[in-house]
């Protein structure tokens, strides 16, 4: 974004007192780990204070103030707790370096507008720091476990090992538990059976309903709509009660079969949902123009539609998919244990003896989510181009 | 559509209706092919429509009927039904004997078939000690039976063997049958054929040895013909003898005629049973009222007794009434789902504005970026997720200790935030987080920035721009973001039932424990159903609200 506003640079009076703040709030964290919390907030104050006012007005250059003060940090880290404590150090010291300048040059203001008053301005950072804050809590849970599966210990928290960065806290072993141990690799196995069964189940006649109705005059839409939405509005529990009861009359309770077809049902309506937003777009003139010229229904189909829907078409079976190889509800009442999937394996874990194990298997997941993400994104991306819905 | 074409077609005007290209009314054919148009629309449909409607709607539907259906008592005890129709429980007595009798016999086939046990644990959701009482039966009435037996058997030792039985009772086309087969032939065992002068002269024992014959070949598959009887036959046989029928036994005349008049002179003089003073024995509850008036209240082939139980109910004389306040817990869990959904709602919406809004409001690079740590956890695995909150959220998990280290908790009294409601909250509101804050984004991306600006130049204060301006413009996304943030939570199983305890359990926990442990599945599909009821209102509301059609995934 451009610069809105012309900068200048702020006096002392304003930049140093909140340097000096901000080092206090951070003084109060470091003071209360070492036992006095108001020492730590007066030291803190001081060292940022000081620190604002030399590196702007006497040393002045900012590259070699900001590689001097984080220096000087990591090395007092060092000194003070080892290796935690200097990545630590040199982290705080980016930021008070960082910091002094931006508010010294007055940088802060450029990006927004010039009518501002200084409480708006500051409640604009406030917020940005507020959802930074509630960003990193969304990511915070996904961000821990990965480390953690690295541990060499059975703990579920982070060693003195680990935090030192020493190559001995980390080890591999959780991965090869769960390579060599045959209850995860029967359940990955299972998993790896059913979801693409299921997932070809709802693609195929999810497909076809959604153009179904996405046609002009469909009787009863609404209705119809609902009852094909409702597998992901009704509580899995409930799906799970009436499944098990009803495949238990017709034997189906226990069968790979019974699974999937209780997983095909889960999946269709990310598969409805997805094809038909794709469709919502689509060009009729195409398949008229396509008739016109000879081409019929079934040709006009494969030539025409399919390759301008297949991206829809493509992320709603992901998002089956990712529905059948994560769903653990359904699949403990309808499946015995011959079909024990992933999922299922994990929730044993979790609820029995929590094994680290579990974590080693999260990361996987982690890194096969991120995959499919990319994949669904960058489809999303390419079917609105093709649709003419956005340059791309 | 219809309306133009009757336009072209006022009467008085002589051009007569208009024709399409071959030659047929344009009115008919335009109707032909909008019919067409629906067909071919309702048969790309109808494969996903019936794989949906048996796959996933008819297994609910029989949820919905097993909450009501009760015929376990019926089918066990068809007699004692019958009779206790006719008995008046306002009286405050216990039944008479007939239906002491028919007791007797309805248990003693049951628990022949093991099914007494099972009818025990149903009556035992209704009534405490109701299982242990059918258990204590079941073995009693052998000898309640035994007494006619032993006395038929002292008097003539004929009677004691299976053979003779069947010679008396068994038609001659099926002895014949009977007598050739042999077991290792692999071959069906003949059907049992009643000798149709007994069936009319002994109608009680014909009707239960015609029970016993059918239990004995088809689920016992054992060879009927050498099997001794049951001593209900016993009991059945004295019953005819001293009965209405007696007087035309003696003009039978088939195989073991001299036995039976034999036994017809004896059984004047037998000691007799009095069933009613037997159950008693069996059981003193048998000779109070809180047994009769459950299996009278649930003899119906339907009841509602699993729902009221499930609002914490309970049937008694006067019509359905509150359970005593220490039996209630279904409310209690009701109004905590709610409650607990309630407050995941609201720190979703808590949460889950500023996040809109700075998305909403960032270039459209940045914006991706950041869309990006939203769909992140969005897909990634449940378990996942719920794992990570499970390891993190422990006594000497990650939380504990970084606030233990900063010192804002001391070491020796680190927080539970596991296995209680606050886990369930923290880590549901995480979870559900997304599926907040993608409608919310979708909806604020519509609102223009101006609207903003112009409020303030026209003097409104920041605050008054926003609640006034700003926010009625995303109350649709809040709207749409909720019910579904709302519908998701409630219906939750697995998170709670890993980081939930004892106290931050859902509804959804209780019935799985009912499926899965106590195997009270009527009270389970009651519960589902009026769980699901709830979800399909708020369903309803949010078809109404938002439109199902504009559900987004994932942007």
């Amino acid at each position: 974004m451009v610069a809105l506003t012309p900068i200048s640079r702020k006096p002392v009076g304003f930049y140093v007192p909140t340097v000096a703040a901000a080092g206090a709030f951070l003084g109060l964290f470091v003071g209360t780990s070492q036992g006095s919390g108001i020492l730590g907030i007066l030291v803190g104050a001081i060292v940022a204070g000081a620190l604002a006012f030399v590196l702007t007005q006497i040393v002045k250059n900012e590259t070699v103030a900001r590689w001097a003060t984080i220096l000087a940090f990591a090395v007092i880290g060092l000194l003070l707790g080892g290796i935690p404590a200097l990545v630590l150090g040199a982290i705080f010291g980016w930021f008070f370096a960082w910091f002094s300048f931006w508010l010294y040059e007055g940088r802060y203001r450029a990006k927004i507008a010039p009518y501002l008053t200084p409480g708006q301005v500051l409640w604009h950072f406030t917020f940005r720091v507020i959802c930074g804050a509630i960003l990193v809590f969304l990511i915070t849970p996904i961000l821990v476990v990965i480390p953690l599966s690295f541990n060499a210990e059975n703990f579920f928290t982070f060693t003195p090992k680990m935090l030192s960065f020493d190559p001995e806290g980390y080890s591999l072993k959780h991965y090869r538990d769960f390579f060599t141990s045959s209850a995860w690799q029967g359940a990955v196995w299972n998993s790896i059976k059913i979801a693409p069964a299921a997932t070809l189940l709802s693609v195929s006649f999810g497909t076809l309903a959604a153009i179904g109705l996405s046609q002009q005059h469909v009787p009863f839409r609404r209705a119809i709509m609902a009852i094909l939405i409702s597998p992901m509005i009704v509580p899995l529990i409930i799906s799970a009660a009436g499944m098990y009861f009803f495949y238990s009359r017709v034997g189906l309770q226990g069968t790979y079969l019974g699974v999937v077809l209780a997983h095909a049902a889960l999946g269709i309506p990310f598969v409805i949902i997805t094809v038909t937003a794709t469709l919502v777009g689509f060009d009729r003139s195409l398949t008229r123009a396509a008739a016109n010229m000879g081409a019929n229904p079934v040709t006009t189909f494969f030539r025409v539609q399919m390759p301008l829907i297949l991206p829809g078409v493509i992320s709603g079976g992901l998002f089956a998919f990712i529905t059948s190889f994560d769903e653990v509800v359904v699949v403990l009442f309808v499946g015995s244990a011959g079909q024990k999937t992933l999922p299922w394996q994990m929730f044993t874990g979790l609820r029995e003896q929590i094994s680290p194990t579990i974590l080693a298997v999260a990361t996987i997941l982690v890194v096969i989510s991120i995959c499919l993400l990319t994949v669904v994104e960058l489809l999303r991306r390419r079917s609105e181009r093709l649709r003419g819905m956005s340059p791309g | 559509m219809s309306d133009t074409v009757d336009a072209t077609n006022i009467p008085g005007e002589k051009s007569g209706p208009m024709l399409a290209a071959d030659g047929t009314p344009l009115k008919r054919s335009l109707r032909r092919a909008l019919r067409r148009q629906k067909m071919s629309a309702l048969l790309l449909i109808a494969p996903l429509l019936i794989f949906i409607l048996i796959t996933f709607i008819a297994p609910i539907a029989d949820m919905l009927f097993r909450s009501v259906e009760n015929e376990i008592v019926q089918d066990t005890l068809p007699r004692t039904t019958a009779i206790l129709e006719t008995w008046d429980s306002e009286s405050g007595n216990v039944p008479d004997t007939p239906v002491f009798k028919a007791l007797y016999q309805d248990i003693f086939i049951a628990q022949e078939r093991k099914l007494h046990t099972r009818l025990g644990s149903r009556l035992n959701y209704e009534l405490t000690g109701a299982s242990s009482l059918f258990r204590k039966s079941g073995r009693g009435v052998g000898d309640i039976g035994e007494v006619y037996q032993d006395q038929f058997e002292d008097m003539n030792a004929f009677w004691k063997k299976g053979e003779n039985w069947n010679d008396i009772l068994g038609s001659d086309a099926w002895l014949a049958e009977i007598k050739s087969w042999k077991k290792a032939s692999g071959q069906a065992q003949p059907p049992f054929e009643i000798r149709a002068q007994i069936a009319e002269i002994l109608p009680q024992t014909a009707a239960f040895y015609q029970i016993f014959a059918d239990f004995t070949q088809n689920e016992k598959n054992s060879n009927l013909y050498k099997k001794d009887p049951w001593e209900l036959i016993y009991s059945a046989f004295y019953d005819d003898l001293t009965g209405a029928n007696a007087a035309r036994i003696d003009t039978y005349t088939g195989p073991g005629a001299a036995e039976l008049s034999e036994a017809k002179a004896a059984a004047a003089n037998f000691e007799t049973v009095d069933y009613k003073a037997a159950f008693g024995d069996i059981d003193k509850d048998w000779l109070k009222m809180p047994i009769w008036d459950t299996i009278r209240a649930y003899s119906p082939r339907f009841t509602n007794g699993y729902f009221l139980n499930a609002v914490d109910m309970q049937k008694s004389e006067n019509g359905p009434e509150l359970r005593p306040e220490n039996q209630r817990i279904y409310a209690t869990l009701f109004l905590r789902t709610l409650f607990m959904s309630t407050v995941i709602t609201l720190s979703c919406i808590l949460l889950g504005y500023p996040v809109g809004w700075i998305l909403a409001n960032l270039p459209a690079r940045t914006a991706n970026l950041l869309m990006i740590l939203v769909l992140l956890p969005f897909w990634t695995s449940l378990l996942v997720r719920t794992s990570a909150w499970k390891v993190m959220l422990q006594q000497q998990g990650v939380v504990n200790d970084t606030l233990v280290w900063l010192g804002i908790v001391a070491d020796d009294s680190r927080l539970a935030l596991i296995n209680n409601q606050t886990g369930t909250i923290i880590a549901m509101t995480h979870i559900l987080l997304p599926f907040m804050i993608l409608p919310l984004y979708s909806v604020m991306q519509t609102i223009p920035p101006s609207y903003l600006r112009a409020a303030k130049s026209l003097g409104a204060t920041n605050w008054t721009a926003f609640w006034r301006v700003y926010f009625p413009q995303s109350v649709p996304g809040i709207g749409a973001g909720s019910i579904l943030v709302f519908i998701l939570s409630i219906g939750y199983y697995i998170t709670p039932e890993i980081v939930g305890g004892t106290t931050g359990t859902f509804i959804s926990n209780r019935i799985a424990y009912h499926i899965s442990s106590s195997l009270n599945w009527g009270l389970a599909a009651a519960l589902g159903a009026i769980l699901l009821a709830v979800v399909l209102g708020l369903y309803y509301a949010y078809d109404k609200i938002v439109g199902i059609d504009n559900v987004k995934l994932g942007g």
